[in-house]
């Protein structure tokens, strides 16, 4: 952190001005110097996504200092989930990462499971995992598509909402709800998919694999893109490990992390082994390795593989249980356990201590997010304000995570 | 006396003609982008929403004036007037058809006027409307208007260059700066300027989308890191007016256009035919370029500012010169070279 961002300082004081107006103009007019412009993104600003907010210093067009301020959207989630019962927890996850609750509740009821030690039917794990991946399409639909605004590109945007709009169809038929689904319960899922509904989402994969091809041919590889994104705000490998990035910003800098692969969890293990999907990492295809470009196309070419994964498990899915037996009110026995899930935006943990009562000891959530997002105040410096939106953009913050 | 009523009905109408498409063109933009994107667009205010421009006319008029502390009212005020007030002048010179007959010995013309300068009187108006986003950046006392303003001002000086020289290069081959002339200049097979001068099409067609502050050159109003750039404190009617202003813009440089490279009122393949067919013709081809405004917008990103510099300087600008070169060297020493 540089000196001139750690605090807001008006470039021209009223004792300037006052000193100033003492003075005849000319004298005034000796005085002025130039100084950086302090533009104040946010927390209400089209480029933010959300409630984030970012004080950029800049020289005319040039970014010499960015700080992001967080906090707007804080609602305690880590205390409350000290305060509730266990189960009654689980739709406060919904509401961390709203573009991916699924995997927000499938990161909680997998700590609380491990806590419990309980075996998780086989169905319902295979239902779980199609409903994370979808949920994983849904959320780097919405990266993608409101990248394309970000650089004023809109139409695409559009045809990201379509499909995204039969994704949230789908859930809606699953669990009811468009958003905040809470459907991924502690040892199962709330229900059966509904007849028909596993035909329905094998269609929508061979839709959604011809929609793809359009996607990267308007926007990915369309030549104005490449000039905004490639080449800007380059994070190398080593910064990546520094900051401790993951996810898709991880893996667009070149490192291959997965937690799917590399620390499995549910059927995961097996899905890799039978070699369905790879994880596709950044190249430094159209610039530098690890620039915008590469971040953007990892995650499109993400929704390639969870259409893979999800293919694999419509293949294997077989009846059954879809819920362990479990009491009504939940007593977890007394110990500590750290889960971290591959969330669409990085790793997403969750670290529960339970004393054996009705509600956690302590509930930490490690979310991607907000470990992706300090990394802006090193990459911005030296870009055009332009850049800036295309960079806060390539890091797919969602500031309902950032803050909790 | 009758003259001047004629003359009148001519300016009415002329002015009618292009503001109305300005309206419509409102419409037609958000019709179209629906189209493009699965939407229906605005289909609510009368038949297919065609009274949609109204509405909005009606929306701007009753809403609140905002002049934010701090700004300068005097130029905050000028400054929307200056953007629309430009792009109004150059339809007086615009050919919308040829001669409609003969009035007491004089020949009454498809333009409200037809100075002999025609063309660079267009240019010489045109070039003023970017002072209206600079003075209303500049106005607003806001970083973002400010920011736009400067950003408008950029522009303005890496495209008009490349702009008057594709211009140029019509100019020389037709040997007029009459717009009628430039017009007459494009008849028989083949005549139209966009065959002999593809190049200078092709930059007066880039050129004109950074004049009109379109996308992909938006950038004076570039919403995601400006909000709404130099319009961001603009509210109610002076708001309308920046919007009235860039939208006759467009309807003028797809006249231009239509003008310069597509033969104007020339109907294809049939040289005597009637007034009214020019315009049809003349209004079917302004359309084509009104739809390719639009469908450019809704498809391609928004370069960064300082590439359009880079567009600008070190590849129009060469081009632009390269064309004119080679015209020249081609009308001094060409085949029909006297």
């Amino acid at each position: 952190m540089s000196e001139q961002t750690t605090q807001y300082k008006p470039s021209i004081t009223i004792a300037d001005q006052q000193a100033a107006a003492g003075k005849g103009a000319r004298e005034f007019m000796m005085d002025v110097r130039t100084t950086d412009l302090e533009v104040n993104m946010g927390p209400q600003h089209p480029a933010t996504h959300g409630v984030m907010r970012i004080l950029i210093r800049a020289d005319g067009e040039l970014v010499t200092g960015a700080q992001p301020h967080l906090g707007y959207l804080h609602r305690c989630a880590e205390k409350i989930g000290e305060n509730v019962e266990w189960l009654q927890y689980l739709p406060y996850t919904d509401r961390y990462d709203y573009l991916s609750s699924m995997n927000n509740n499938l990161g909680y009821s997998l700590a609380v499971e491990k806590l419990l030690g309980i075996e998780i039917p086989r169905r319902a794990s295979m239902i779980r995992t199609i409903c994370v991946e979808l949920n994983r399409i849904a959320s780097h639909l919405v990266a993608f598509g409101t990248y394309g605004l970000d650089l004023g590109a809109f139409t695409p945007f559009l045809y990201c909402f379509r499909e995204r709009e039969w994704l949230l169809m789908l859930f809606e038929k699953i669990c009811g709800a468009r958003l905040t689904y809470s459907y991924l319960r502690i040892g199962g899922v709330f229900n059966d998919a509904p007849p028909g509904w596993l035909e329905e989402v094998e269609q929508f994969c061979d839709v959604f694999d011809e929609k793809w091809v359009e996607y990267r041919d308007l926007l990915m590889m369309n030549h104005i893109f490449i000039k905004r994104t490639a080449d800007i705000g380059v994070i190398t490998p080593e910064q990546a490990l520094d900051f401790g990035l993951t996810g898709p910003m991880l893996r667009g800098s070149g490192i291959d992390w997965d937690l799917r692969r590399d620390m499995p969890y549910m059927l995961y293990d097996e899905i890799w082994k039978a070699g369905v999907y790879q994880i596709p990492l950044g190249s430094g295809a159209q610039g530098v390795l690890g620039d915008c470009w590469d971040r953007v196309y990892v995650r499109v070419q993400e929704m390639v593989e969870s259409i893979k994964i999800v293919r694999w498990c419509l293949a294997n899915i077989e009846p059954g249980p879809t819920i362990a037996e479990l009491p009504k009110v939940l007593r977890v026995p007394p110990g500590e356990a750290y889960v971290g899930i591959e969330n669409p935006r990085g790793e997403l943990g969750h670290y529960l201590v339970s004393d054996g009562g009705k509600v956690a000891v302590r509930c930490r959530v490690r979310g991607p997010s907000f470990c992706n997002l300090p990394i802006l105040e090193d990459i911005m410096p030296h870009t055009f304000l332009a850049d800036s939106v295309a960079i806060i953009g390539s890091t797919d913050v969602v500031i309902g995570e950032t803050d909790r | 006396m009758s003259m001047i009523l004629i003359w009148l009905l001519i300016t009415v109408a002329c002015y009618g003609a292009v503001i109305g498409t300005a309206a419509l063109m409102t419409f037609a933009e958000r019709k179209v982008s629906a189209a493009m994107q699965y939407r229906y667009g605005p289909n609510r205010v009368g038949p297919f929403g065609l009274l949609q421009p109204l509405a909005d006319g009606v929306k701007f008029i009753f809403k609140e004036e905002v002049i934010p502390a701090g700004a300068n009212p005097w130029i905050f005020k000028l400054a929307p007037i200056l953007t629309a007030l430009p792009a109004m002048l150059a339809i007086a010179v615009i050919p919308f058809t040829g001669v409609i007959g003969t009035f007491e010995g004089t020949e009454v013309l498809g333009s409200i006027a037809n100075p002999e300068i025609g063309i660079l009187y267009v240019l010489a108006v045109t070039g003023v409307g970017v002072y209206g986003a600079i003075l209303g950046g500049w106005a607003s006392n806001s970083k973002y208007s400010l920011l736009g303003g400067l950003r408008a001002s950029a522009q303005m000086v890496s495209y008009e260059l490349s702009l008057i020289l594709a211009v140029l290069a019509v100019v020389a081959t037709t040997g007029s700066l009459n717009l009628h002339e430039i017009v007459a200049g494009q008849s028989g097979w083949f005549g139209w300027n966009v065959f002999s001068q593809p190049l200078a099409f092709v930059l007066f067609l880039v050129c004109s989308y950074a004049e009109t502050n379109r996308h992909p050159f938006d950038f004076a109003e570039c919403e995601p890191e400006l909000v709404g750039g130099f319009h961001t404190e603009y509210s109610s009617m002076k708001f309308a007016m920046f919007f009235i202003g860039e939208y006759t813009a467009m309807v003028v440089m797809a006249c231009l256009t239509t003008t310069l490279f597509f033969g104007g009122y020339l109907v294809p393949f049939w040289a005597d035919a009637p007034w009214w067919m020019g315009l049809i013709a003349f209004g079917a081809k302004t359309s084509f370029f009104l739809l390719l405004f639009i469908w450019v917008r809704w498809t391609l990103p928004r370069f960064r500012y300082d590439q359009l510099m880079h567009l600008g300087w070190k590849v129009l600008f060469p081009l632009a010169l390269i064309n004119i070169f080679v015209t020249g060297l081609v009308i001094s020493f060409g085949p029909g070279a006297n």
